[in-house]
């Protein structure tokens, strides 16, 4: 059992299709988990079916998504860094490092979930992920969390190899697709046909709700 | 956000012309444009809160809409528009949403500063 787990992702939402499962099975395991989001996913594309929002309304809305996707999950310490969607990796990485360390310092986790550098197709993704690794590169060996990362780019598998982490979810498909939906502005499109392939055992979105899957970051000693 | 009325658009790029002020202009195919095909060219842009200022401007085209704003030493041109509205904070915000509803470009004015 972890002491406590420390989510770093960019978007509202990125928690919610490779990751709610696991944060569930840890806060109702009695695990607190911290879940820092750094924007609201202000550039996204997606406005609701129907159109629910605009440009300039969205981060309100998402906002909103997120805080009762974080009360489904039964996450009690969301942490917003107030940064804009698509700006990541054109951030001071100095600063977005130091951050992440004071963070990871107050949190004290003994595991952090973020995505895998490089695999995380986003440029947010692989910046936010980037940040959170040099952080923990610099901590003293002994003090590190363990990082779990989640990478889905074409072709990872063949260069990471297959994924150590393979979580077992099932239990909590029904409450992790609730998460999904409660990101109802990005996810209204796609819900009803996942719901549907769920429900007629499709093997791929069963697969998708009920195994989640990470591989363990190799921190590397070298760099001290 | 509202099908752009034409008529009422002419008037608002009217009044507004000649006014300081603060634009967004963005298009987008998305993130994961190149993702889900892998041939896929991706590009995209947006520019917040850099201040304009035009002389006249038209909304033209049977709708999806084109806009070009003329301004003192060059021009701002967006097309595809196909909704917009007037905020609360009487922001003018024009967008083109493809038919999937997704947003592929967003053109929006406003006399005070956008959030950052
Ligand atoms: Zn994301």
């Amino acid at each position: 059992m972890e002491r406590h787990v420390l989510v770093i992702f960019p978007h509202p939402d990125d928690e919610a299709f490779g990751v709610a499962g696991t944060i569930l099975s840890h806060t109702q395991n009695g695990t607190p988990v911290t879940y820092v989001c750094l924007t609201l996913g202000e550039m996204g594309r997606n406005m609701g079916r129907p159109l629910i929002a605009n440009r300039e309304t969205l981060p309100d809305i998402r906002k909103k998504e997120l805080e009762e996707a974080c009360r489904l999950l039964g996450i009690e310490d969301l942490r917003r860094f107030g940064m804009r969607d698509k700006t990541i990796e054109f951030t001071d990485s100095e600063l977005l490092i130091n951050r992440m360390k004071e963070v990871i310092d107050d949190v004290d986790p003994s595991l952090i979930i973020t995505f895998y550098p490089g695999y995380a197709v986003h440029p947010d993704h692989d910046a936010t992920a980037a940040a959170v690794i040099q952080a923990v590169q610099r901590m003293t060996p002994e003090t590190r969390p363990t990082v779990h990362a989640l990478a889905f780019s074409e072709g990872c598998e063949d260069i990471l190899g297959e994924p150590d982490i393979i979580h077992d979810v099932s239990a909590h498909a029904d409450q992790k697709m609730k998460v999904i939906e409660a990101h109802e502005s990005q996810t209204a499109g796609v819900l009803q046909t996942m719901k549907q392939r769920f429900m007629e055992n499709d093997e791929t979105m069963k697969e998708r709700m009920n195994t989640e899957r990470f591989w363990t970051y190799p921190i590397d000693n070298k760099n001290e | 956000m509202k099908p752009i009325d034409q008529k009422l658009v002419q008037q608002t790029i009217d009044e507004l012309a000649g006014k300081e002020l603060y634009v967004h202009l963005e298009t987008t195919n998305g993130a994961y444009a190149t993702h889900k095909n892998q041939g896929f060219f991706s590009v995209g842009t947006f520019l917040r809160n850099a201040r304009i200022k035009y002389v006249q401007g038209k909304i033209t085209g049977p709708g999806p809409y084109r806009i070009g704003l003329e301004l003192e030493g060059g021009w701002a041109y967006a097309e595809g528009l196909t909704d917009w509205e007037v905020d609360d904070q009487n922001q003018v915000l024009f967008a083109g949403h493809d038919p999937d509803g997704k947003l592929a470009i967003a053109f929006q004015l406003s006399e005070k500063p956008f959030r950052k």
